[in-house]
């Protein structure tokens, strides 16, 4: 009886500590995100002077059938998988160099962050002068090589452009991936590779039966973060190529901005994020439960 | 069958850091050899460089005719058991057991077979399906003992396999790893610092010190003919009581007793004298000429149930003798002698430490 009421109470005072945070997760989170539900639901441009309208589902039924939105999604998903592989490897190629001791390490592992650090509109407008076609880095490198072709216009050609994106995009974000992947290297037992290599087990046996198995955790957590951010890309490409040649390097958050923005279609601007948000929610469940199973599989004392 | 030799063996990680100096020895088949001592003697490290996880600096590991030297942990053929046991995390107790089998590419039924062989002779069959995480320590030291023993080979090395399990436990463990290994007849080379598991278990003991062998000898030779004060003070519990005392002539004092010295080329100044506290009793109604009497104050009985530690101070001096007496014995508080066989005394050069 008297348990009872304790509980209550703790209860009680739980929900009262909880509620300040509540209020606010409404209104930075649920209410922009119901207000955009809500103004997808109307014609809201220039056509109607800007004034909303109710038109039900018609903005979904015209993105259906909108082909630009479908090119963009597509582009943004090269982009985030191309990157990602690149990051994923390279992070681990940096952070099995980093776990190794050698004179110096402290200083490497700092620089090697240093690309993080940087703000992204930045090292994008680097970027853009490192590819640029007359008075580029890499023109120049590559123009010393002979039988090479020479002023490439790197952010002119559809390809080229998305390559260039992906190249400064892996730059920046394989440290944050290494550091993560580090954390993970660290949290293995020297002793696990010894029994290992007593076992019979080579380096790259122990790497692949060892290594990957107990490092599961840290490559999804570090997929969820960077498929999250990379799916929302907009500064870097803003800056770089600003979605051209011809809507060639386009991703999902620059079509948006520039309807609302440009357009002032606010109306479909909204359809179009609710969209790309129900789709990202949907991976990031995906990830999620990928990332639960991984625990279950190999998580435990020892 | 193998011997593993070790000859002149000596590791040094910097000029001052050298936890082990010069080591010679010799392992037979059915030997287990146990290297005892204290926490940074150098017993692990001479066991991570016979099983070739650390390069010697000098001298070289043989088994049978063969230099391993250059010989990779994996090629050794020898099982070690690890104090974490270092089991797989993310593998089933039947994977982490058929590792070693799996990467030798072994026929797959012939692991199946083996491994349920091992399994069910450490009694762990119902365990295979399991992940370690959910066994209990005793359980995870048999799947690391059962790892070891699945790949049948030549050397065995265990490193502090019973430090992790609680006591009781940790009593049942050790008869059943003296039979275990007693069947196998390979050499095994054994970890511990704890002088019981050493020994009950060995057959030989290496007693090391700063990356120094003191004394190499069957357990019963340990205890009873410690070759200096460091392996006296070691070995035995409760610690060997050790005096120094000043020679006068031909006897030791200590307070007003006079110790006859054993025959000696030359009388020192000083020499420290041993004795067993289980080797003192207290004086009963005759004394013979061949014992030493030794009379003070109790100041302190510790009761252990078994038997009874008084510690008495030496009258006509502050040297402390403790001795190991039954428990229903009685002592008179104000002045208790008592005695022991001159037999049992040890002698140690106190500068050396050497035994006389």
């Amino acid at each position: 009886m008297t348990q009872d009421l304790i509980r209550q109470r703790e209860q009680r005072i739980g929900w009262l500590l909880l509620t300040p945070a509540l209020i606010l997760l409404l209104f930075v989170f649920a209410y922009p995100i119901g207000r955009a539900f809500f103004l997808s639901l109307f014609t809201e441009n220039l056509g109607t002077q800007l004034q909303p309208i109710f038109s039900g589902l018609s903005n979904y039924h015209r993105l259906i059938e909108d082909g630009r939105f479908w090119e963009s999604l597509w582009n943004t998903s090269v982009f985030t998988g191309v990157s990602i592989f690149c990051e994923l490897v390279l992070g681990m190629v940096f952070a099995l160099i980093l776990n190794q001791s050698f004179r110096g390490r402290g200083l490497v592992r700092t620089s090697a962050l240093l690309p993080w650090a940087l703000p992204t509109a930045v090292m994008g407008l680097a970027w853009a002068w490192i590819f640029n076609d007359q008075y580029g880095v890499v023109n120049d490198i590559l123009s010393r090589f002979p039988f090479w072709e020479t002023n490439i216009t790197w952010l002119g050609d559809p390809t080229r452009a998305m390559l260039a994106l992906i190249v400064a995009d892996v730059w920046k974000t394989t440290p944050f991936i290494a550091i993560l992947l580090l954390a993970g290297l660290q949290s293995i037992p020297e002793d696990l590779y010894e029994a290992h290599a007593i076992d019979g087990a080579t380096p790259w046996q122990s790497f692949c039966q060892v290594t990957l198995p107990l490092l599961t955790p840290q490559i999804v957590i570090a997929l969820l973060f960077r498929f999250a951010q990379s799916f929302g890309i907009f500064d870097l490409v803003q800056v770089m190529t600003g979605g051209g040649p011809a809507g060639a390097t386009e991703t999902v958050s620059i079509y948006i901005y520039a309807t609302v923005r440009r357009y002032l279609d606010f109306g479909y601007g909204a359809a179009l994020v609710v969209v790309t948000f129900v789709l990202l929610i949907l991976a990031v469940v995906l990830a999620g439960f990928l990332l639960s199973k991984a625990r279950i599989n190999v998580s435990g004392g020892r | 069958m193998a011997t593993l030799t070790l000859k002149e063996l000596r590791k040094q990680f910097t000029p001052e850091v050298v936890p082990v100096k010069n080591i010679t020895l010799t392992v037979e088949d059915g030997e287990f050899l146990t290297l005892l001592g204290p926490s940074g003697c150098g017993k692990s490290t001479l066991l991570r460089l016979i099983a070739g996880l650390e390069q010697p600096t000098a001298g070289t590991v043989w088994v049978g005719e063969q230099n391993l030297n250059a010989v990779n942990p994996g090629d050794r053929n020898m099982a070690m058991v690890f104090q974490s046991y270092a089991l797989y995390p993310h593998m089933t107790v039947a994977d982490n057991i058929s590792t070693s089998l799996k990467l030798r590419q072994v026929p797959p039924a012939e692991i199946t077979q083996r491994v349920r062989t091992v399994a069910d002779k450490l009694d762990i069959s119902h365990l295979l399906g399991r992940k370690p995480r959910s066994l209990s320590g005793g359980q995870r030291q048999r799947v690391a003992l059962a790892r070891a023993l699945v790949r049948k080979p030549d050397v065995f090395l265990l490193d502090e396999p019973l430090s992790n399990l609680d006591a009781l436990l940790r009593e049942q463990v050790r008869g059943e790893l003296k039979q275990l290994f007693e069947s196998q007849n390979r050499p095994v080379v054994y970890v511990t610092h704890d002088q019981i598991e050493a020994m009950t278990l060995s057959s030989k003991v290496a007693v090391l010190l700063d990356g120094l062998v003191q004394q190499l000898d069957p357990p019963s030779r340990i205890y009873t003919h410690p070759a200096n004060k460091f392996v006296a003070g070691f070995v035995g519990s409760p610690q060997m009581n050790l005096l120094t005392l000043d020679c006068q002539g031909k006897v030791a004092k200590l307070g007003h007793c006079e110790i006859p010295l054993p025959p000696l080329a030359q009388v020192p100044k000083l020499i420290d004298l041993g004795i067993r506290p289980e080797a003192l009793s207290v004086k009963g109604s005759e004394v013979s000429d061949q014992e030493l009497v030794i009379g003070g104050k109790v100041f302190l009985s510790e009761n252990f149930g078994r038997e009874t530690l008084v510690s008495l101070r030496v009258e006509g001096s502050q040297d402390v003798i403790r001795a190991l007496i039954p428990p229903d014995q009685t002592w008179n508080p104000e002045y208790t002698k008592l005695v022991v066989p001159f037999s049992s005394l040890h002698w140690f050069d106190a500068e050396t430490g050497d035994r006389l």
